[in-house]
């Protein structure tokens, strides 16, 4: 297995992006990405597409088709392939194409997530992500994404003390973070009153613990490390791509407390990195609820199981701190087009290894970490980066 | 040979509204109507309810009280006016729910308030012929009454479940008396959502009519009168009529106390009559005889002369709650939280978006 | 909703049909063919049981935001209920007071609707839980 490096990134705004259709967001991200490497069409070998839902969202399936056919990559009638794992489609796309690039079989790839949430109301958006859980045995009984999230927390508070103002800041920090972020779908900061005020959801989680639905794409460019340096002076090496799963159901789990999907891929990963959690600067991690973050900041070593709701309290987790979290504003304040999100995740992490991070730069930032979560755990890819 | 009752179980959704509470919204006295239908407070299904639900959980309650095994169960019968589907019986879903085999008929059962007991009559026939050897009863409804109409005040949700056989009887069916004929004292068209009824043409024509003829049909075979029997429990639309029909019959308020649920729990239609005897078999000692007459709109009343066995002392009542406990177990609701659970708010129609 | 996909599973929704490894001893609800810890040893051997039906909440939530089926029920309790078998559902409270809930109250099941194919379609019932008084 070689190594493999970013060369190139794009993104989109996040948010509702009414002008802009499917294809649209799709092509707009991978141009970019491909624009950032400074590439032409015929250098690349293939195309890794994560989206979790067009079949439903814009009744369109076959989408990897439908991305090499608008970007013009099908001229040269490259492969194209559409990987789902619902949240965690993105951070998968990337985890195939690491592993086609480190492989050998190709050079140099093009690994982009989209997602077009808004074409559909809200509730059909809510239905659409509730199939990333167990339709026959929590669906049908009530269960919702956040009510499961909910249940989380609530069990988190009751073995380990965690509150709702620890729940909150996450939310608070985050929108911090995405005030910084032009491309964020939140630009304002927030206050902890404003969260702990707001309309419950599925208690204890209200409208601001949880992430919003959202348009958006997010690309980057894969090129294998021998040959990265053609192309920039800044390839970002991927020094540990894993992927772990776990039971669909939450109830089937033995321990809703923490997602060992997440420990067991962060293990992997660290082990192949040949690094240990202190050293990693800055991490993206999937808050599509705020206690999503809280249990990734634990599950991923950054913090004793049960502290996490004390570290973000005590800014542990702020920029300047020891690790920065989701200074993206992640996916509560950037947005979270589901299947754009684990790419998204990387984008960020890049962009705070190359130093071009703006208002949010994490000073020295030699090592990034992103999670990217699918439903309640049963799949997590983790992602270390670092600068060379 | 000896046929009777094995087992009984009862159902009463938890729920409950005033009559108050209903005349406040319609503008009229509903401390009144209260007073003179001597109804305090009627029973209200939540929305995951219906027939189907209710006559599973006391068919439930009937089971955990004995030891028969459902795979013996030749016959299944749910009667009730408010069954969910028009086609499609309630009663296949119950008999998998008790975990009868699929070696059983079922069908289900219509006539009004009384269809729960036409269903026991249907039971002691297969079971006397030795055709099946336990056949189950139910009576169960979740009857609605049009807004602001008399009969909203009344019409509630509740059932009860009756296991028939031959062997280790707790109580007898010695007799069983009917008195049918065409009267349309109340109704309801297929695709109409609240019945009609004739008014004051439900009362003497009907009710009082068809109790009386089965009442004295039935003493007439037992050869009994009303002072042989230690309790009696008749149809009770509202807590009046019954007391009324019973004096007409010869029988006192006190023998008709214990069976009369309609002033707690309000008329759950085909669900009263077996409600009202399972109140009565709770506290029935060995030896004491019962009296019970249903009555169905359209019209017809059943009735049965039962007879407590002494097997009753070792019958494990308390598997299941007893009619007083599930009368303890209650909360009150407001009108507009009653016309949310009974469907009576115009939704939103059209796929979810 | 698809009829013949829940109709297939009425025995676990109805009764709590569940399978128990004959090699570990593990229960699953709803049933399972293989055991996930004994694998290829527990194919043949995993046992048919009904659950008892009662258990004690692990955790809940109050549902306030609930998709349309679920609107005449909200604000609805939602559970996950660790069954005395040791297995772990998801499901509804009901006839309880959202306010009193609480993790390790104890709980047993009963039936109810839990959905329907709209006002012309089949009407699914399965288990909700009730707290144990």
């Amino acid at each position: 297995m070689r190594e493999v490096a970013i060369i190139g990134v794009g993104d989109t705004r996040f948010g509702e992006l009414w002008d802009m259709g499917f294809r649209d967001i799709g092509i707009a991200a991978g141009l970019a990405a491909v624009q950032d490497a400074n590439l032409a069409a015929e250098e690349i070998d293939a195309l890794y597409v994560g989206n979790m839902s067009a079949g439903r969202f814009i009744e369109q399936e076959h989408v990897a088709a439908l991305i090499a056919d608008y970007s013009g990559l099908a001229r040269d009638n490259i492969p194209a392939t559409r990987i789902e794992a619902a949240g965690a489609s993105g951070g998968l796309a990337l985890r195939q194409g690491y592993l086609a690039v480190a492989s050998g079989m190709h050079d140099l790839v093009v690994v982009g997530g989209a997602e077009k949430m808004t074409d559909v109301g809200d509730a059909m958006a809510a239905e659409i992500q509730s199939s990333s859980m167990d339709q026959q045995w929590e669906v049908t009984f009530g269960a919702t994404f956040p009510a499961l999230h909910a249940m989380i927390a609530r069990r988190h508070m009751h073995d380990f003390g965690t509150t709702r103002e620890q729940l909150a800041s996450v939310a608070v920090l985050n929108h911090l973070h995405g005030s910084m972020n032009p491309k964020a779908q939140f630009q304002r900061a927030i206050d902890l009153k404003t969260v702990l005020n707001a309309p419950p959801v599925a208690e204890p989680l209200g409208m601001f613990d949880c992430a919003p639905s959202s348009d958006g794409a997010a690309a980057v460019v894969l090129c294998a490390m021998e040959k990265a340096r053609k192309h920039t002076d800044k390839p970002i090496k991927i020094l540990a791509s894993t992927q772990a799963s776990d039971t669909l159901a939450l109830h089937a789990r033995s321990d809703i407390t923490s997602f060992k999907a997440t420990h067991v891929a962060a293990q992997r990963a660290f082990k192949l990195a040949g690094l240990e959690p202190k050293d990693i600067q800055v991490a993206e991690v999937h808050d599509n609820f705020t206690i999503s973050e809280i249990l990734a900041i634990e599950d991923l070593g950054f913090f004793p199981k049960g502290q996490g709701g004390r570290a973000v309290v005590d800014g542990q987790v702020s920029i300047g701190a020891k690790v920065a979290v989701n200074t993206s504003g992640g996916l509560k304040a950037r947005g979270d087009p589901i299947g754009a999100t684990g790419v998204a995740q990387v984008v960020e992490i890049v962009s705070q290894l190359r130093g071009t991070a703006g208002k949010r730069q994490v000073a020295g930032a030699r090592y990034g970490l992103a999670q990217n979560v699918g439903g309640t755990g049963a799949t997590v890819v983790v992602t270390i980066l670092g600068a060379t | 040979m000896q046929v009777g009752i094995v087992s009984y179980g009862a159902y009463v959704p938890h729920y409950r509204i005033t009559p108050q509470e209903i005349g406040r919204v319609w503008g009229s006295d509903g401390e009144l109507m209260s007073k003179n239908l001597l109804i305090f407070s009627k029973s209200v299904p939540s929305p995951d309810e219906d027939v189907i639900t209710i006559s599973v959980e006391a068919a439930r309650a009937m089971m955990r009280r004995t030891k028969v095994d459902p795979k013996l169960i030749g016959a299944l019968y749910v009667g009730s006016e408010s069954h969910p589907y028009a086609v499609k019986p309630s009663g296949t879903i119950v008999a998998e729910a008790i975990l009868t085999s699929p070696n059983i008929t079922v069908a289900d059962y219509e006539f009004a308030c009384k269809a729960g007991t036409a269903a026991i009559q249907t039971c002691m026939g297969l079971v006397g012929s030795g055709m099946v050897k336990y056949g189950v009863a139910i009576g169960a409804d979740t009857s609605q009454g049009a807004p602001g109409d008399p009969l909203e005040y009344s019409a509630s949700a509740g059932g009860a479940a009756y296991l028939i056989g031959s062997e280790e009887l707790i109580a007898t069916l010695n007799h069983t008396f009917s008195y049918t004929t065409d009267t349309p004292d109340f109704w309801r068209r297929e695709g109409q959502p609240y019945p009609s009824h004739g008014g004051r043409f439900t009362g003497e024509p009907a009710y009082f009519k068809h109790i009386q003829a089965a009442g004295k049909g039935l003493m007439n075979l037992a050869k009994t009168q009303p002072t042989d029997y230690a309790h009696a429990v008749f149809h009770q639309p509202n807590g009046k009529f019954p007391t009324r029909v019973a004096k007409q019959l010869g029988f006192t308020d006190k023998q008709i106390e214990v069976g009369l649920l309609t002033p707690q729990i309000g008329n759950t239609y085909s669900g009263a009559v077996p409600l009202g005897l399972a109140a009565i078999l709770d506290v029935a000692k060995p030896g004491e005889r019962i009296f019970v007459v249903a009555y169905g709109s359209g019209a017809g009343a059943d009735g049965f002369d039962v007879t407590v066995t002494d097997n009753i002392a070792n019958f494990n009542r308390g598997a299941a709650p007893t009619i007083k406990e599930i009368l303890q177990n209650r909360t009150m609701i407001d009108y507009a939280t009653y016309a949310k659970f009974r469907g009576k708010i115009r939704m939103q129609e059209g796929e979810v978006s | 909703m698809s009829t013949a996909r829940l109709w297939r599973e009425n025995p676990s929704r109805y009764n709590l049909a569940a399978s128990k490894c004959g090699v570990c001893g593990k229960v699953f609800f709803p049933p399972r063919n293989v055991c996930s810890t004994c694998h290829r040893k527990s194919i043949g051997k995993m046992q048919q049981l009904l659950l008892s039906g009662e258990g004690e909440v692990y955790s809940y939530s109050v549902v306030h935001d609930a998709p349309s089926q679920f609107e005449l029920l909200k604000p609805y309790v939602l559970a996950m209920i660790r069954m005395d078998e040791g297995v772990m559902l998801t499901s509804q409270l009901i006839d309880v007071d959202p306010k009193k809930v609480e993790i390790g109250m104890r709980v047993k099941t009963t039936m109810r609707k839990v959905g329907e194919d709209g006002p012309a379609g089949v009407i699914y019932y399965g288990y909700k839980f009730k707290p144990i008084t």
